[in-house]
């Protein structure tokens, strides 16, 4: 699948003259006007964008950005009902940032309802396809941001990962997705799901195209005090340093059970592209690796309990015409205006944190997450960098999982235990499986605010996987 | 597995009235992940710390100044009892506020009464 321009592409465009900014977006915004039917990888789009500052990093580099990240005076749904006429009242701060840069919005994508999801089949507005082969799921939540970067109906996009949800869906649509390490890029802005694992990342078509995205939306900032005060390097600066004599850790615990053979394929190929490329290969183990999950799955629907209770039908959003008294107004606006899975986790994080219930399953879980991090800081003492496959599956049919919500939650197995310890992670296209001849993510793991080996090693294998 | 009584007790915490139907697939589903989610007894976890978030960040402060980033309102110094009026915070700032709450008087967000006869 040709992909179309990169950001590098864009600019030499411009530089020479080939076409202007305002040119470039008008193509981009016909190409999505002409695409998206059948994809639906956008909710809205834009048919202006604001005058940016011609000399910026990123100027005239036409993007899209989750519906969950606001654009002042834009709708943000959130791909919830519950939010259909939400109006934004301020630039996210990565917004804010891409802005400055010079980056030109063209809409806001599809995602599951509120971030919670492996398939966008999740979204109140319909799933998005995934481009390869329209009757597959192009993946989740940041479904129609891989998607629109997949099919170039924009040259990046801007997702959120909670558990997985920048790089399953960049695995499953052949893209870049990049989780930087919590605490890397503001979430002001951001519609709040987990917030002790929700992080911002680029979809890109490269890992040059990453690292420049990186860049610009990294940074302490004052109104997410999560982000942390650590100076933000080039991450384009080193790509091309050699990784000879770099130990790679292999977790033995990854092949286990569950992963598909076509997948284990083409992770176990690359692997061994990096030792070509003079990296060390170490087998490594993650003895707390089967508990990911099971944590997971307690704290996040904990902390959406808590997020999501400012849905309540009187300061914005859906609020129910039949409600006579103030309680229903709560219970007919959450009822009418949450989908089935928001519903899900909100009622399973209200048991969870309900009395009687803490210590069994918050308090537990955070202690779990305490063993799991241990794991992680103990490999990285003999490893710089952790390797693995991104999702056990290739993308899925559209419908196939959608009735057995804990097998969707499978999907994210190998992604969870990335934002439970904070680390930045990416995943990388590594070919095609054998048997589905869709797309195979390869997911590369570093040290807590460590992406540029991250990235230099993404970059060097992306060069021997052309 | 959860009995109906422990579902709509569930569905009554979180604020969500739900169907019969609804009821039922939830029993279903919530149960199967909890079962899941069991798995976590499995595991020794005498004496460990709970993990809460992963900066290492503690007591992250800013300083409290005006930022301006709001434009002064025309009449900022009007007495309270003027607290009707639409010009005490700028006409922007009420929209910002309050301009998207589903029920409002005034500048004010209109909620259903809290206290009833009984």
């Amino acid at each position: 699948m040709d992909l179309g321009f990169t950001i590098k592409d864009i600019k030499e465009g411009l530089a020479k003259g080939h076409f202007t900014a305002e040119e470039i977006f008008k193509k981009y915004f016909d190409k999505i006007n002409r695409g998206n039917k059948n994809l639906n990888a956008y909710l809205s789009i834009f048919e202006r964008h604001k005058e940016n500052p011609p000399h910026g990093e990123l100027y005239g580099i036409p993007c899209a950005i989750k519906d969950n990240m606001l654009i002042e005076g834009t709708i943000a749904t959130a791909a919830s009902k519950i939010l259909k006429n939400y109006i934004s009242a301020y630039d996210a701060t990565v917004v804010k940032k891409l802005r400055k840069a010079g980056a030109m919005f063209l809409g806001k994508t599809n995602l599951d309802e509120f971030a919670m999801g492996t398939s966008t089949e999740n979204s109140a507005f319909g799933p998005t396809k995934n481009p390869h082969d329209l009757t597959r799921v192009p993946g989740g939540s940041s479904g129609g941001s891989a998607a629109a970067v997949a099919a170039d109906l924009c040259v990046f996009a801007l997702g959120s990962d909670t558990g997985g949800s920048v790089r399953q869906p960049a695995s499953m649509c052949g893209i870049v997705g990049l989780k930087p390490t919590y605490g890397r890029v503001s979430r002001h802005g951001l519609i709040a799901m987990a917030s002790s694992l929700d992080q911002i990342g680029p979809l890109t078509k490269n890992v040059y195209d990453a690292a420049l995205v990186l860049n610009t939306i990294s940074g302490q900032d004052i109104f997410d005090s999560t982000t942390a005060p650590k100076t933000v390097p080039d991450f384009t600066k080193d790509l091309d340093k050699k990784i000879e004599g770099l130990k790679v850790g292999v977790p033995k615990e990854f092949f286990k059970e569950g992963l598909d053979g076509e997948v284990r394929e083409k992770i176990e190929a690359t692997i061994s592209k990096l030792e070509g490329l003079g990296a060390k290969i170490v087998e490594i183990s993650l003895p707390n690796f089967e508990y990911a999950l099971a944590t997971y799955y307690i704290i996040v629907p904990s902390e959406v309990s808590a997020n999501l209770a400012r849905f309540d039908g009187i300061r914005y959003g859906h609020s129910s015409k039949e409600a006579q008294t103030l309680l229903n107004t709560y219970m007919e606006s959450r009822s009418e205006g949450f989908g089935a899975e928001p519903k899900r986790r909100i009622m399973l994080g209200a048991y969870a944190l309900s009395s009687g219930y803490y210590d069994a399953y918050y308090l537990k879980a955070q202690k779990v997450r305490t063993l799991i991090k241990r794991d992680f800081d103990d490999a990285f003492k003999k490893v710089d960098i952790i390797v693995g496959p991104t999702a056990p599956h290739t993308a899925f049919k559209l419908g196939e999982k959608i009735s057995d919500p804990l097998s969707l939650y499978m999907e994210d197995i190998y992604t969870v235990p990335v934002n439970l310890t904070g680390l930045p992670g990416i995943s990388i296209p590594c070919g095609n499986g054998a048997t589905s001849g869709m797309p195979v993510g390869f997911q590369i793991i570093g040290r807590s605010f460590d992406e540029e080996t991250v990235l230099r090693v993404s970059y060097q294998l992306e060069q021997e996987l052309k | 597995m959860l009995t109906d009584k422990e579902v709509r007790h569930i569905a009554g915490l979180a604020r969500i009235k739900i169907s019969e139907k609804e009821e039922k697939g939830l029993k279903k589903d919530l149960s199967s992940i909890l079962e899941y989610i069991d798995k976590l007894n499995e595991v020794d976890t005498t004496g460990v710390e709970p993990l809460y978030q992963t900066t290492g960040l503690v007591n992250s402060f800013r300083s409290d100044e005006p930022r301006g980033e709001f434009k002064p309102a025309p009449h900022q110094s009007r007495p309270i009892s003027d607290w009707r009026s639409a010009e005490k915070i700028g006409a922007g700032m009420d929209d910002l506020l309050i301009g998207q709450a589903p029920h409002k008087e005034d500048r004010f967000v209109k909620v259903k009464s809290i206290l009833s006869h009984k």
